[in-house]
């Protein structure tokens, strides 16, 4: 029962690295840009994050270093596919690459260095419950703010003007153009707000998740949330669930083996794969979900007044 | 074989033009190092030795590529005005490899160590059109006349890291976090835990594969798991501090691997299993600097420095850290050996009976877990 308990907490906080940098590109590409920059964006604030924290001592600091870190490095990204429309897809590869051999550069000086240990958090009462309370209810609030953030998502997207703009942007620019909005500014916008989340999941990881600094430490995590994006047809409640279905997956191919039960480890990392793919098969029997769902623009070009 | 850890990763990393431009100025200002020491104008430039490194990965790892660097390090230092050394990082393992060594023969260089198990084929091809340039490749099996291979018993370090875990063990249940199951890791983890028994013969071992060399968060979460599961002290074959780290936060205990780790996690870490290749690269200079250089294979251990577990926690009982120096002791002067017998695998097959010593064609093909480790060796499930 207690095992079953910490199972799900570490589910839980597997899934929040993934989710909050899901959630951040899912914001680009409602706005029709496709920013394959993530795991570069995320090294990058993984080492803003953990130097600053390094520096100042401050958790809450090195966050926020990560989200500016972020959104700097996607207001770059921005600018050329938005204003110089530069290709997306290329550009976002170069953004990667230069993240991942940027971050290990500026990171040389800290591969040894160490955090003050991280403030632990506990929810009153509910944090001193026997089993529950130190698996679900001890976790770090950044694993309860995401579940709030998705929440302040959905609202912000689907009830709000600002997020029909947003979404409009993303469907059909050239609409929007002619309705009068600033479709490049929102889309800079929507991409350094997506920057900003990714940056604070590569700051978690550098801080909170995996306390230390090594290159490449981020070890893929951009792309699994680029796919999860795909993965939940462009719905934030769908990227938290699917988050936590990736994070649980993996955990539970670790608890299984820990647990002695002789499934061959090679098949169990596959698992996370071949839950995609069925998800994948799943959309595709109904195809209205993902053209329903995905920006009608994604990653094409626009030009105003054209 | 540890080489095959950087991987998927820093290759990217390597691919990239900036890391690629701001490494190449990196390595220029080491050449340039050289340099400033004293050098008499009376040596001519053609009576040094000039050696060549090349690494696969940026000497930022903090584990393999580092500990090379320090070898480097060493013999010029030594060696002084006699060498002229030089390294390239963040090689990768494909023809650019070979374009690479080419470029170093061109240089003049005479002695070039090739540091990952992926050069392997690039080695042999250069090597067979330079014949008067020397090859040292790490890790690998190939050799040829101007080719020598050499590799560390890194399972001797593991050995002597499971004597402080089976002392330091409460729960008598210890865990790996185990990367990609080839038989050195396969090694370590029996060596691991055969240390560990000989303290406390009821010590149990549970392991977790991560099923690659190098995900931090990923091992993270694996050690995560092992703790959740009774386990109290752990070691690691994966690549970074991450274990070590999760250990720290966790209360749980852990080792270094590779390269002292102890900076990372002061409360939890009980020891390194720190490889080095200092001794080894000064025979071979001085091998050459005296023209006897040979081809061969070579795999050194405790015995001729290549490892050793190094910065013993201060609460590790003194009764363990004699036990620790007694075998040290023993595999110094070939009195031990790690792995002699009697040795059961974990279905209770006898595997070597009672003082015999494994010979290198057993220790290079381990695939089973001794007794005491639960579960499966990965891919032998249905044996």
């Amino acid at each position: 029962m207690e095992s079953y308990a910490l199972l799900l907490g570490s589910t839980l906080s597997a899934g929040t690295v993934l989710a909050i940098a899901a959630l951040g590109l899912l914001i680009n590409e409602k706005a029709g840009i496709v920013n394959l920059g993530a795991e570069g964006m995320m090294l990058c604030a993984a080492i803003a994050g953990f130097a600053t924290v390094v520096h100042t001592g401050s958790f809450a600091l090195g966050l926020l270093a990560g989200m500016a870190a972020g959104a700097l490095l996607a207001v770059l990204f921005g600018w050329l596919v938005i204003w110089l429309n530069t290709n997306q897809y290329a550009t976002g590869l170069a953004l990667s690459l230069f993240g991942v051999g940027f971050s290990a550069f500026a990171g040389i000086n800290y591969v040894q260095a160490r955090l003050p240990d991280t403030p632990k958090f506990s929810w009153p009462v509910l944090g001193d419950l026997p089993v529950l309370g130190p698996a679900l209810f001890r976790l770090h609030p950044l694993v309860y703010l995401t579940m709030l953030l998705v929440v302040l998502l959905m609202w912000f997207l689907y009830r709000t003007r600002a997020g029909l703009v947003l979404r409009s942007v993303g469907e059909s620019p050239q609409s929007a153009h002619a309705l009068g909005y600033p479709v490049r500014r929102i889309r800079l916008l929507a991409v350094a707000a997506g920057g900003a989340l990714c940056g604070l999941a590569g700051a978690y990881i550098s801080t909170v998740y995996t306390p230390l600094w090594v290159e490449g430490m981020v070890a893929g995590r951009g792309w699994i949330a680029l796919a999860l994006t795909t993965f939940a047809t462009w719905r934030p409640a769908r990227v938290l669930l699917g988050a936590y279905l990736f994070g649980g997956v993996t955990m539970l191919q670790f608890h299984l083996q820990a647990s002695g039960v002789h499934v061959a480890s090679q098949l169990l990392s596959m698992l996370p794969y071949l839950a995609t793919i069925v998800v994948l098969v799943l959309i595709s029997r109904n195809p209205t979900w993902i053209r329903v769902n995905m920006p009608a623009s994604l990653g094409k070009p626009f030009f105003p007044g054209s | 074989m540890n080489t095959l850890n950087k991987r998927t990763l820093l290759k990217t990393a390597a691919l990239s033009a900036v890391t690629l431009a701001v490494l190449a100025g990196c390595g220029k200002k080491e050449e340039a190092a050289p340099a400033a020491a004293p050098a008499p104008a009376a040596a001519p430039a053609a009576d040094k030795l000039k050696i060549a490194f090349m690494y696969v990965s940026p000497i930022g790892d903090g584990g393999w590529t580092f500990q090379h660097e320090l070898g480097r390090k060493a013999i010029q230092e030594k060696f002084g005005d006699k060498v002229e050394t030089s390294f390239v990082e963040s090689v990768p393992e494909s023809a650019d490899a070979e374009r690479v060594m080419r470029d170093m023969a061109g240089q003049g260089n005479k002695l070039i160590f090739a540091t990952s198990f992926g050069y392997q084929e690039f080695v042999q091809k250069v090597a067979a059109d330079l014949k008067d340039v020397k090859f040292e490749h790490a890790t690998g099996y190939k050799q040829a006349d101007n080719v020598a291979t050499y590799d560390t018993k890194t399972f001797e370090g593991a050995y002597l890291a499971g004597i402080v875990a089976g002392g330091m063990s409460k729960t008598k249940t210890v865990g790996i976090v185990a990367s990609v199951p080839i038989p050195e890791v396969v090694r370590n983890i029996n060596s691991f835990v055969l240390g560990a028994q000989s303290v406390d013969p009821s010590i149990k071992a549970k392991v977790v594969w991560v099923n690659e060399w190098f995900s931090p968060p990923k091992e993270a979460e694996a050690a995560s798991t092992l703790i959740n599961g009774g386990v109290d002290v752990m070691y690691q074959n994966t690549n970074s501090p991450s274990v070590l780290k999760t250990a720290e936060e966790r209360g749980a205990r852990a080792f270094g691997k590779d390269g002292d780790m102890s900076a990372f996690a002061p409360k939890a870490h009980l020891g390194s299993a720190v490889v080095d290749w200092t001794p080894y690269y000064t025979k071979v200079v001085e091998d050459t600097l005296a023209g006897q250089w040979q081809s061969g294979s070579f795999w050194w251990g405790v015995k001729e420095g290549a490892i050793d577990l190094k910065k013993i926690a201060d609460d590790v009982p003194q009764d363990i850290k004699d036990r620790v120096e007694k075998a040290r002791a023993g595999l110094k002067d070939g009195s031990f050996a790690v792995w002699t017998g009697p040795i059961k695998d974990n279905t209770g097959k006898e595997l070597l009976a009672a003082g015999q010593v494994a010979d290198l064609k057993f220790l290079t093909g381990i695939n089973f877990y001794v007794a005491g480790v639960e579960g499966k060796v990965p891919g032998t499930e249905g044996k």
